[in-house]
């Protein structure tokens, strides 16, 4: 199996992320460089790539021993290059490291499970960045309006839901070029969202007084060494947000719904000849799409950041879209891709020392992988087969 | 059952190509014009709706920010159109503002040409290039380290030279998408929406602080140097930031478009990929070496608008820039309503490179309508002309009216 390579090749980067570390190698790079943690940090990142991609196609063995070597190398080789800093420290920091993981990587499994339902049904959803905006501006909106964020995410699912309806209708009624479409909601979302912010809060800005998403805090599960800094006082959408990876796989594989979506975006033909109706299966897979995406929009305005800008998702919902296809149009695998690429926009923050210029450099990581993942000439990522074509009834 | 179907054998039309030769036979140019119409007619009801203002006088204050009414100031006193008699007091004022506000809806326009028909060429092979933001901002950046780094080059090879590089980089960045989808058919759509991202990103590196093409004069700002005087191009009408000679490039580009596309053999084995890869590649056309030409070009494009706006007025480039910057996104909207054609696109350019100047904070007067809300506006229109075009609801009406006449 050529993907056995791929993994191969991750656990090989992870072993050189440790030994370029080790004197005396790491004390010239030390000497040269001075930000010599970066070089462990970049190769175990390329490493859980390589797991990921190796995971998401079939290689189960290989994939994770990459992903776990990867982030073994990323610790070890980190800690190998700053021996001076005191061992509680490093905890402290790889702990709310990973917490900081989890919050990037949030919105983004959200929008990605969103477009999982939407592509898995055959039509091709670039508006996720809109639908994310939708939920951004109305998660906000309801929460201030009904004085409860619970209200909030509720008015955030209908707009984002309402707003996929479009998408839906243009694309499965009309037979509408569904890029074209999704590029006209994008717009649309941008401008809706931008002119009800203006007209409603103005200058001023959102209300500072509102209510949020609350942190979940675990009482003593808090006090486990490592684990407990890492999930006490998680906001609860990241908990949601795991659960909907779960309950995605369920739906997806395991149910005669996401059966049905599966025929329609492989084979609709097929499908509508044994009696399931493609049109009804998509409009639903495209509405929940867009539910699920404004869930991850409504988590950056009221459980993130607690207000809302124009254009707040700044290319998260392309992000998300990237970690679908990175992550093979598979619930785990997109939601490994997001945690990774949530990883390296924690990471980019987290650095400092290597200035803001490191970090911009880093927000390129996903865009770049991605890339790298549609081109791959070994488990090169294939999208379901009748993606993006309309469907006529016979 | 909404959309056409030819006859009850033929199934209707499902793919790129087949939609693009049901645009051509259909429609004409009634359908960009109705479908404006209606974007409009909803934009107008946005208005009434959201703030119980009469949008027709609103449309008007957007129509005297354009600039537009000074092509009539000889026959009429432009205060009459724009609805100004209040604001200015001597008639010579008005025609003075309504002209500088002119000369910034064509240079938008000669911007909007080019990333539109960098949509259009690679549209003509059959092939969706949503990464013109991209190659724009890579033909800027490059004619931002042109401009300003080099130094002791006449005035004619500096311009020259920067607008050629630009171009050339933006056509190798959207090369990489169409070397992709021509060896191992990878999505164009994806992989220009990921180069887009990195443009995005690369670019923000580069103007960052401290960043290599950051100024150094302003330590503290994130901003290009300026470019040279010798890169700069000529002004050909106003004073500062008005009209300069890269509107005339944009006027030949859509000559060139027109000449390469339906005039040489490549234009051909283009629209021929275009309309069918499959039967082009029995013609014995070279169908991955057209995919590959088609993507460099359309960057080409792209890459060249973005050398315009910073050699024409824009001068230096900052971090804001890149985030505020989406005449490449808008390009598409340009491009679908020109129907990819030389003629459509240049009033369909027009008419976004208006309705962006009329409604910017800069034209429009604030007590007829909040510019902020307006640009949003803007926004709203350009999507509802995206969907509306790209939906062919109109074109599938029209086709549909068309048959039954003739049955």
């Amino acid at each position: 199996m050529t993907c056995r390579r791929t993994g191969l090749a991750g656990v090989g980067l992870a072993a050189a992320a440790v030994w370029l570390m080790l004197p005396p190698l790491g004390d010239n790079l030390r000497a040269q460089t001075g930000a010599v943690e970066v070089i462990p940090i970049v190769l175990g990142i390329l490493a859980v790539a390589a797991g990921i991609w190796t995971l998401a196609r079939g290689e189960v063995r290989w994939g994770w021993g990459a992903i776990v070597a990867g982030v073994l190398g990323i610790v070890v080789g980190v800690a190998a290059a700053r021996a001076g800093v005191g061992h509680h420290e490093a905890v402290f920091v790889w702990s709310s490291l990973l917490a900081a993981t989890l919050r990037w990587a949030t919105p983004l499994i959200f929008a990605a499970m969103g477009g999982l339902f939407s592509e898995r049904s055959g039509i091709v959803n670039i508006a996720l960045e809109g639908m994310m905006l939708m939920g951004a501006f109305f998660g906000i909106w309801g929460s201030v309006e009904f004085s409860h964020w619970a209200f909030g995410l509720l008015t955030a699912m209908l707009a984002g839901g309402a707003l996929a309806l479009v998408h839906a209708f243009f694309s499965i009624h009309l037979r509408a070029e569904q890029i074209v479409t999704g590029t006209a909601i994008n717009f649309l979302a941008l401008g809706l969202t931008g002119y009800l912010y203006i007209k409603i809060y103005g200058d001023e800005g959102t209300p500072s007084e509102l209510s949020t998403i609350p942190d979940i805090p675990l009482g003593p599960i808090g006090n486990i060494y490592f684990i407990g800094p890492i999930i006490d006082g998680l906001n609860l959408m990241i908990w949601l947000a795991l659960a909907t990876v779960v309950a995605t796989w369920i739906v997806v594989y395991r149910t005669p719904l996401g059966l049905r979506i599966r025929a329609a975006g492989e084979h609709p033909h097929a499908a509508e000849s044994v009696g399931v109706s493609v049109y009804a299966t998509r409009y639903l897979a495209v509405t929940l799409s867009g539910v699920l995406a404004a869930l991850g929009g409504a988590y950056l305005s009221i459980g993130f950041v607690g207000s809302f800008t124009e254009n707040m998702t700044v290319g998260r919902g392309f992000i998300a879209l990237a970690a679908l296809i990175f992550g093979m149009w598979k619930p785990f695998g997109a939601m490994g891709a997001a945690l990774l690429f949530g990883f390296s926009s924690a990471l980019a923050r987290a650095l400092p020392e290597y200035s803001e210029q490191a970090a911009l450099l880093f927000e390129t990581l996903p865009y770049v992988l991605t890339l790298v993942a549609v081109v791959g000439l070994i488990g090169r990522s294939i999208p379901p087969a009748a993606v993006g074509r309309p469907y006529t009834k016979q | 059952m909404v959309a056409p179907t030819k006859s009850n054998n033929e199934e209707a039309p499902t793919t790129l190509t087949s939609r693009l030769s049901l645009y051509e036979r259909a429609g004409g140019v009634l359908t960009p014009l109705v479908t404006t119409l209606l974007a409009f007619l909803v934009a107008g009801l946005v208005i009434l709706v959201s703030t119980g203002k009469n949008p027709l006088p609103v449309y008007r204050g957007i129509l005297d920010g354009t600039g537009l009414p000074w092509l009539l100031h000889w026959l009429v006193d432009v205060r009459v159109i724009g609805g100004t008699q209040d604001l200015y007091p001597t008639e010579a004022d008005a025609v003075a503002v309504s002209a500088i506000s002119l000369q910034q809806t064509l240079i938008l326009t000669g911007s909007l040409i080019l990333t539109a028909l960098a949509v259009a060429f690679a549209f003509r092979c059959g092939l969706f290039n949503i990464g013109g933001q991209g190659q724009y901002l890579v033909g800027v950046i490059v004619a931002v380290a042109i401009g300003s780094e080099l130094t002791g080059v006449p005035r004619g090879v500096h311009v020259l030279l920067a607008l050629f590089c630009a171009g050339l980089a933006a056509a190798v960045w959207a090369g990489i998408a169409g070397l992709l989808r021509a060896t191992v058919g990878a999505h164009e759509v994806i992989t220009t929406i990921m180069l887009n991202w990195i443009a995005y990103w690369v670019g923000s590196y580069l103007f960052s602080i401290g960043g290599p093409l950051q100024s150094d004069t302003q330590k503290s700002v994130p901003i290009s140097n300026d470019i040279q005087d010798s890169a700069k191009l000529h002004v050909l009408w106003g004073g500062v930031q008005g009209l300069h000679a890269g509107f005339l490039i944009a006027l030949a580009a859509l000559v060139v478009f027109w000449l390469v596309i339906d005039r040489t053999t490549l234009g051909y084995r283009v629209r021929a990929v275009g309309a069918n890869p499959e039967a082009a590649r029995y013609g014995g056309i070279n169908v991955p070496r057209s995919y590959f030409l088609a993507m460099a070009i359309s960057g080409a494009f792209a890459g060249l608008a973005g050398a315009i706006d910073i050699l024409g007025w824009q001068y230096r480039f900052s971090q804001l820039d890149i985030q505020g910057s989406d005449i490449g996104f808008a390009g598409i909207a340009v491009a679908l309503l020109g129907r990819n054609k030389p003629l459509g696109i240049l009033f369909s350019a027009l008419l976004f490179g208006a309705l962006l100047t009329g409604t910017s904070t800069r034209n429009l007067n604030p007590d007829i309508f909040d510019p902020e809300l307006a640009g949003n506006l803007t926004l709203i229109i350009q999507g509802l002309v995206v969907l509306f075009v790209g939906a062919d609801v109109l074109v599938a009406w029209l086709w549909r009216a068309r048959r039954k006449v003739r049955a």
